[in-house]
């Protein structure tokens, strides 16, 4: 019962988020067009060198994917602040980890959506050929969507009370997705060409390890974030 | 294990609490029984919406305790979640959402039955904006939508900061009607105001707040 009543509540952040979002579209509209703006800059640095562009795609792809869900991330507590929204989340009883996890499933399908829309622009602008291993590829992308949304939901959570909140959630979450990036990025590069040496398969399970850690040790540690 | 006791339906006892080097509550001792409807009153910044706050789990003290029918609001906060209707000053609304897709989040967060939301609806006299988006909803209306949502969860101790802000007279009477209604079936009220004219009709006793303590209990004629 109990179980059900949080699952409940779950998928009632979860819609309540995506619904807000879908009915002001200006978060969505904003957050691709800095991810599509930042692809075009790197290309506008790196080119018009086709090969170099080639090789930087992965990394390019992954920073701009970053950039753009910070904001996501920022905004998807900013709703809640504007009319006093956060303290009637609070007051509701019940476990905290559904906030979390609600916000978090709402987070990954925004930046999912996002990817949908940035990845393909990425493959025109830079050249790349889409790769046979397309769907190791598709499973790397979700990993490390997971791995940001992970953080940056509970990062933005610490910061949303914040008066500098849009400085502080970049300078706690970029240096802890380290890990991730590299694993995404490394494991993208390899699949985007041809997976020849078979390193994929490494850091894939480098992001997955990353991933599991931190779902649990967000999930853990969300309610004295938010309580405090 | 046994449901805790309590003769109280909110027992403060003296409370504290400081916002870095200032001290806004400084032992406020206060106790509401069922059936009562006690006014919290004082100047701007007296602490009243603080005490307020840490009865209703927002806010912990820095010393002393409070109890919400026997629970302590620190360690036994879900509890006492459960048991309270708390309206903060602002709505807490989601504006890109309609009435009745607020109320319908706020059944889901409190694992209860939709069905209630038109009655609730029906309550505050909106239920004629029920499909409207609350953007475009006055104060007046954002403020019987935050009672409606209040009524879901049936409290048994509602906490009220300033209810009465911006309602007209037929909301005013409507509130009363509600808060009156509440401790009728054995419940407490504890009500922030800036104006006792409002609430006169319906309030059992006031307690002023000032310099941090309790400086009045008087009853009301």
């Amino acid at each position: 019962m109990t179980w059900n009543n949080d699952w409940r509540r779950v998928r009632a952040i979860a819609w309540k988020d995506l619904t807000t979002e879908r009915r002001s579209k200006a978060g969505f509209n904003g957050v691709v067009a800095l991810g599509v703006t930042i692809l075009v800059l790197f290309g506008f640095a790196l080119g018009p060198d086709a090969q170099a562009m080639r090789d930087a795609s992965a990394g390019v792809l992954w920073l701009a994917a970053l950039f753009a869900a910070v904001l996501a991330f920022n905004r998807s507590y900013q709703v809640e602040l504007e009319s006093g929204a956060l303290e009637q989340l609070l007051l509701y009883p019940g476990s905290r980890w559904t906030i979390y996890t609600g916000k978090l499933l709402a987070n990954l399908a925004f930046v999912g959506l996002m990817l949908v829309i940035v990845v393909p622009v990425g493959i025109v602008l830079y050249q790349v050929s889409v790769p046979a291993t397309w769907p190791a590829l598709l499973g790397v992308l979700a990993l490390g969507a997971t791995g940001i949304c992970t953080l940056g939901t509970f990062y933005a959570s610490m910061s949303s009370r914040s008066r500098a909140r849009e400085v502080l959630l970049p300078l706690l979450l970029f240096p802890m997705l380290v890990p991730a990036l590299l694993a995404a990025m490394q494991a993208s590069k390899a699949l985007l060409n041809g997976d020849m040496m078979h390193e994929a398969g490494a850091w894939t399970k480098l992001l997955v390890a990353y991933d599991v850690i931190f779902l649990i040790a967000t999930h853990l540690a969300f309610e004295h974030v938010i309580e405090a | 294990m046994a449901e805790p006791t309590s003769d109280f339906a909110i027992d403060a006892q003296g409370v504290a609490r400081r916002f870095g080097t200032r001290w806004v509550l400084r032992g406020v001792t206060l106790r509401v029984s069922p059936g009562e409807t006690v006014g919290l009153l004082g100047a701007n910044g007296s602490g009243k919406s603080t005490l307020l706050r840490i009865c209703g789990t927002l806010l912990r003290p820095s010393a002393g305790a409070v109890n919400v029918f026997g629970h302590d609001v620190v360690r036994e906060a879900d509890a006492v979640r459960a048991r309270i209707g708390f309206l903060t000053h602002s709505p807490g609304l989601y504006d890109d959402l309609t009435a009745r897709e607020n109320l319908e989040f706020a059944a889901s967060m409190l694992g209860i039955a939709s069905a209630d939301v038109d009655r609730a609806l029906e309550r505050v006299e909106l239920t004629y904006a029920a499909n409207e988006r609350v953007r475009g909803f006055s104060a007046g209306m954002e403020r019987r939508l935050s009672v409606a949502r209040l009524l879901l969860s049936k409290p048994q101790v509602l906490l009220l900061d300033e209810p009465y802000s911006n309602l007209d007279a037929a909301g005013i009477a409507m509130m009363s009607g509600i808060i009156a209604e509440l401790v009728r079936g054995g419940g407490a009220a504890l009500v922030v105001l800036h104006e006792l004219a409002p609430a006169a009709g319906i309030l059992t006793r006031t307690v002023t707040i000032q310099n941090g303590r309790e400086s009045t209990a008087a009853g009301v004629a």
